[in-house]
């Protein structure tokens, strides 16, 4: 099943121009800049935006085409905005209950109690909407809309105007949507790290135009993927983040890696691990004796052509997973390294994506 | 003391029905004219604002003319009446009606519009997405987010309409118990030297507009913005 849109739009200094079909399974993330049209097009599925020969599909739903236009409220989307859009007139709960009221019976696939606990709103029932945090009030929203028990999440950088903690408090509630309420969801960002963390999709959106949809394996694949334009080049690994032990330090599980990290946090069984390629190092003897907590053997798969004077090595894992080096051209002269060799990858530094 | 005529408690019971009359129907006309406005700028919209904001700054006199034309026996809207075997509206409190509600029109859309402005799309797009057709949004967004946009508008209209005298002199003339009301009783005493009269009732309409204007003023300051328990 996929939500297919077609649309153009002209504005002036603007032009949307898509003709795509983005996968409604778990988290697709549409990637760009800011103004390069990301938001049209969620008003566009939404129906807020009108453009008059847009093509919306939902699966087998047909929401626009030619004449027919079936508006918002028969949609059954749950839109989360960038900024807090609770209805100032309601309360906490009044908020909360807004959509479900307005669920047909049989349309329900959540009951307020069950959200509420899910995503921690209890202890912010009895407040004044005035008094919440920004990353409180996007929580409500985001309980709002599941409250609706919707098809489909549209969710418009419901982070970019919160600060670090409040982030971090959001983004579990986030990360369980298409698992815990089995949701598909739209998500609309220029954070490379929210994406690499959310994301099982990435429509990568430049200048009113979708240039390719990809999981996020592929998009973390190839060398010019744009989610690199911050940070250069990296890896993700997707594991288990087990207790912190005696030492302090907290295993990450993935398949038959383990490496350690800091502590932060507790527990997660769904973890997201971000390897920068500048924070890995190569060497050619299996490291003893040293400070860095995480090396790991793997074999060059790839060089990738010098940039700048730089070369990524990209290596096969025992477990198969890729692991990305940055390197400079000099080194990897120097230890004569070609596909094929085995090689030790020590990691400088690793960040839990939050 | 304040004695008044019959003549003049008349007056008072037709300026009260006016006003009342006037604020219900333009409350009903001037929400779906605001609301229109407020959604958006093109020129048409430019042009109906104008049309709305023209008794404004015409003289009264200017409209009650061309509205006694019209509704007159000769005229468009009154000469198709009488035609239909119905009289015409000239000198009648119908006639005076529909004068006050085009003459106050300003009053009740121009607050309204700004009350719907400021309220924006937002809301009306959440509720939306959470599945509120039109009428529910209605009824459960604008209604209580433009609340004191309806109270100031409401409040306006009904003391504009208070005020009124230049169209009403000129479509209702001076018909007691029909188009006789406040403003022009007033006008008639003080024709008459009978200043004193004139005093009571002019002092009454001061304090009456005061009093409305006061405690709408207070009720609406005292309420800060939309804050609920």
């Amino acid at each position: 099943m996929t939500l297919k849109v077609s649309a153009r739009l002209q504005h002036p200094g603007f032009a949307l121009d898509i003709d795509t079909a983005l996968p409604t399974q778990g988290v697709t993330a549409v990637f760009g800049r800011s103004g390069c049209g990301k938001t049209s097009l969620l008003r566009i599925i939404a129906g807020i935006e009108r453009s008059a020969d847009a093509q919306v599909r939902f699966g087998d739903d047909v929401w626009q085409s030619g004449r027919k236009f079936v508006p918002l409220e028969r949609r059954r989307i749950g839109l989360v905005f960038q900024e807090a859009s609770l209805l100032p007139h309601l309360g906490v709960r009044d908020n909360l209950l807004y959509g479900y009221q307005r669920t047909p019976q049989h349309l329900r696939r959540l009951e307020p109690d069950k959200a509420i606990a899910q995503l921690g709103l209890e202890p912010l029932l009895q407040r004044n909407i005035d008094q919440l945090s920004g990353g409180e009030r996007q929580r409500i929203a985001l309980g709002r809309a599941l409250l609706s028990s919707p098809q489909l999440l549209l969710l418009d950088e419901p982070l970019s105007a919160l600060d670090a903690p409040s982030k971090r408090d959001i983004l579990p509630y986030i990360e369980q949507l298409a698992g815990n309420f089995d949701v598909p969801v739209v998500y609309v960002s220029h954070a490379a790290g929210e994406i690499e963390r959310l994301a099982d999709h990435v429509a990568f959106m430049r200048d009113g135009k979708i240039d390719a949809v990809e999981t996020l394996e592929q998009a973390l694949a190839r060398p010019d993927s744009p989610l690199f334009n911050d940070e250069g080049p990296a890896t993700v690994l997707h594991g288990e983040l087990r207790s912190t032990d005696s030492t302090g330090l907290a295993c990450f599980q993935s398949g038959s890696l383990t490496l350690r990290l800091p502590a932060t946090g507790g527990p997660a069984p769904l973890a997201r691990l971000r390897i920068r390629a500048r924070d890995v190092s190569l060497a050619l003897d299996p490291p003893t004796r040293i400070s860095i907590l995480n090396h790991l053997p793997m074999r060059i798969q790839t060089i990738r052509p010098p940039c700048d004077g730089r070369v990524v090595v990209e290596g096969r894992l025992p477990d198969g997973q890729l692991l990305l080096s940055e390197i400079s051209g000099w080194s990897c002269q120097e230890l004569g390294l070609t596909p094929g060799t085995l090689i030790y990858a020590l990691i400088k530094a690793v960040s839990l994506l939050d | 003391m304040l004695t008044l005529s019959p003549e003049d408690w008349t007056a008072i019971g037709v300026t009260l029905r006016l006003c009342l009359f006037t604020t219900l129907i333009l409350l009903g006309i001037g929400t779906p004219i605001a609301l229109w406005l407020a959604a958006g700028n093109s020129r048409l919209r430019s042009v109906v604002q104008a049309l709305v904001a023209l008794p404004l700054v015409l003289p009264p006199t200017v409209l009650g003319f061309y509205l006694l034309l019209t509704l007159g026996p000769q005229g468009w809207v009154g000469g198709t009446l009488q035609q239909l075997g119905f009289d015409h509206l000239a000198f009648t409190f119908s006639g005076i009606l529909i004068g006050s509600v085009i003459y106050s029109l300003p009053f009740t859309v121009q607050p309204l519009q700004q009350a719907f402005r400021q309220a924006g799309r937002r809301p009306l797009e959440v509720a939306a997405s959470l599945g509120a057709g039109p009428m529910d949004r209605f009824f459960s967004i604008t209604l209580p987010l433009a609340r004191s946009g309806f109270v100031i508008a409401a409040t306006l209209t009904f003391a504009h309409t208070l005020g009124e005298f230049g169209v009403i002199l000129m479509i209702g003339g001076s018909i007691p118990g029909e188009t006789h009301v406040l403003s022009t009783t007033i006008f008639a005493h003080a024709e008459a030297m009978n200043y004193a009269a004139a005093h009571r009732l002019s002092l009454l309409l001061i304090g009456a507009a005061f009093a409305v204007l006061f405690v709408v003023y207070l009720a609406n300051g005292r309420r800060s913005p939309v804050v609920q328990p």
